[in-house]
């Protein structure tokens, strides 16, 4: 028998850091070039790394303060709460888990909606939330982007996205799928009243998320190395099994491909959306009646192309 | 040959092994009226298992590799069928088909997905996961029902999107969000029939209408039992669980009123009698179809919003409100 034995385990040194947390305590290492920040300048610089600008992942509060101007927004349908339509059970209830999360967050799902000025143009924000159960999108999700939309329709406003999310809540089932359907119909709405919708894509912004909302903004503006796709980079490595090419499904990846329109730092993110809701006309909003002859379905879509509505 | 029992069918199984002993012997009165008896026995047997199927059950009939699908219900349903390719972008998928028919004498257009029969046509047909073009394709072709004022009636069937690196690279969840959006507004009657597996986005990226019904045995999910395990429970076999946790199956889809309308099976599932399934859904598709064409289009419209619009009404509550 040895003369001693370990009763504890060494000391390990850290794991690696998990990519795109959101920071706590007073220092932080930043994941990607380990620089150590003081934390309190970190979020003076919008949790961006001062070095090397990784994108630090952000709350829906924290992204809402980023936009709106000084930091002043009225909040909207605050007290909608899943009430668990499946009653849901996997290793533990779904109750439990909503419980946990509204608890943590101090939010009763995984979204802000909030009225309020930016650049001082009234618009309507939707931050979604990811610490709130990998920001995925259930009925409530569902229903508040729904309605952020249609009060954009009737108090003729832009609305901006700022998606966050895993995807649709499986602990929600097909209602869950279903809001994606709901979301889009108010997006072409909003369409044809000729209102301006701006989807901003953070990391991850992944499944219903993406194949709904996230993809249909009058433009699409990622920050950069979001991870942004439809099915999981694991499950693509699984059916092709083969292992996924460096950058795949990041922001500057899908810049390439075409499919967003542009990728900005979120220290720039505000200025670049002011300046896109005055292209398309929004700020003046007030003073401009809805375009004669608003039907709901528009004319002249004719070649099936996303952004073909007149 | 015996047609291919699904793991639960094993009492079925017994029976048929049975018959395949006895049609080695002799042909005598005594053995075909044995032989009868037990066909006779399958039948009960048959009954008594599809009554009460649990959820996984139902995965697995909805999956079953004989179930009828657009091919067949095409040939059985319509007349006239011309099926027109390509999404005029990049290519013509093979899991999504789409062309005009003839239905009751009057000009529809068919939107689908197709798994494939055998081996051959399950790779040509990609297993049924259909790549953005597919999508693209549909959205096509309903605008093209749409201009000439046709009803759609859409069969959905599908496990998934697929999920490769070049759907990601063209945009399948672009694809999948631009026909939402359009589909709630296409100005035309749209019918959408659930007839297999209804596979999360890959399913709803053609599934918005003025009606959604659901086969019997189908099942509608926003994930496949087996990911929902792996993901919740961390564990793959966990799918009977995650099944019965996902409530996929038509009776709930109907309560939870995200269906319609569930069309009816023969006994024992839509395979064992592809004629008698597409007899059940021809009723019920008639009877649908002149529902929804006889609305004017304002109104086909707005009901049309108003029903996905109200899907989860009964999942949220107001607690302190403002």
């Amino acid at each position: 028998m040895a003369w001693f034995k370990k009763t504890h385990k060494p000391m390990a040194a850290s794991t690696k850091v998990k990519a795109s947390r959101v920071p706590e305590g007073l220092w932080v290492k930043c994941p990607d070039c380990s620089q150590v920040i003081y934390n309190k300048d970190l979020t003076t610089n919008l949790n961006v790394c001062p070095k090397c600008a990784h994108h630090f992942r952000i709350g829906a509060a924290e992204r809402l303060r980023t936009l709106f101007d000084d930091g002043i927004w009225v909040e909207c349908d605050k007290g909608l709460v899943s009430t668990d339509p499946l009653q849901f059970t996997d290793t533990k209830p779904y109750k439990a888990r909503l419980q946990a999360s509204i608890e943590s967050t101090g939010l009763k799902d995984a979204i802000i909606v909030a009225s309020g000025r930016i650049d001082g143009i009234r618009a309507i924000v939707a931050a979604m939330e990811y610490a709130f159960i990998g920001g995925s999108m259930g009925v409530v999700v569902g229903e508040k982007i729904a309605r952020a939309i249609e009060r954009a329709v009737d108090e003729r406003v832009p609305v901006v996205i700022v998606c966050c999310s895993g995807g649709a809540r499986m602990m929600e089932g097909a209602l869950s799928l279903m809001q994606m359907v709901k979301v889009c119909g108010a997006l072409a709405r909003l369409d044809l009243a000729r209102l301006p919708y701006i989807s901003v894509l953070t990391d991850p912004t992944t499944g219903g998320v993406t194949a709904s909302f996230a993809m249909l903004g009058d433009l699409n503006i990622a920050e950069p190395k979001a991870l942004i796709g439809f099915a999981g980079p694991r499950v693509i490595e699984q059916t092709i099994r083969q292992k996924l090419p460096e950058g795949f499904q990041r922001s500057e990846f899908l810049l390439d491909k075409g499919m967003i329109d542009l990728v900005i730092d979120r220290r720039e993110m505000k200025a670049v959306i002011a300046t896109a809701l005055r292209f398309m006309g929004a700020g003046q909003a007030d003073a401009v009646p809805p375009p004669p002859g608003r039907e709901l379905v528009a004319a002249g879509r004719d070649d099936g192309s996303p952004k073909s509505h007149a | 040959m015996a047609p291919e029992t699904l793991e639960f069918e094993e009492p079925i199984a017994a029976v048929l092994r049975e018959i395949d002993a006895l049609n080695q012997l002799p042909p005598t009165d005594a053995r075909d009226r044995q032989i009868e008896a037990l066909q006779r026995r399958i039948q009960t047997v048959r009954a008594a298992l599809y009554a009460s199927l649990t959820p996984w059950q139902r995965v697995l009939v909805a999956r079953h590799p004989a179930r009828p699908s657009l091919e067949d219900f095409v040939k059985l349903l319509f007349t006239g069928f011309v099926e027109i390719h390509g999404d005029r972008r990049f290519a013509d998928d093979h899991a999504i088909m789409t062309g005009f028919a003839e239905y009751k004498g009057q000009p529809v257009l068919l939107v689908g997905h197709v798994k494939g029969g055998d081996t051959k046509e399950k790779i040509y047909r990609n297993f049924g996961y259909a790549r953005p073009e597919g999508y693209r394709k549909a959205l096509r072709a309903m605008r093209l029902a749409e201009k000439f004022g046709r009803p759609i009636i859409i069969f959905v069937d599908t496990p998934a999107a697929y999920p490769g690196i070049e759907s990601e690279e063209r945009g399948v969840a672009e694809a999948i969000a631009v026909n939402l959006r359009e589909m709630m507004v296409l100005d035309t009657s749209i019918v959408v029939l659930v007839s297999g597996e209804g596979g999360s986005g890959g399913a709803l990226g053609i599934a918005v209408g003025d009606r959604v019904l659901m086969q019997e045995f189908a099942i509608y999910s926003v994930i496949p039992p087996e990911g929902c395990a792996a993901i919740l429970w961390r564990d793959a076999s966990k799918k009977i669980d995650a099944a019965e946790a996902l409530k996929l199956t038509a009776p709930d889809l109907l309560k939870a009123g995200i269906i319609d309308e569930i069309v009816p099976e023969p006994v024992g599932g839509a395979h064992t009698d592809p004629a008698a399934a597409a007899r059940l859904m021809d009723d019920v598709l008639e009877r649908v179809l002149g529902e929804v064409t006889s609305l004017d289009r304002e109104t086909r419209l707005r009901l049309r919003y108003e029903k996905f619009r109200g899907m989860g009404k009964i999942g949220i509550d107001f607690v302190d409100a403002e």
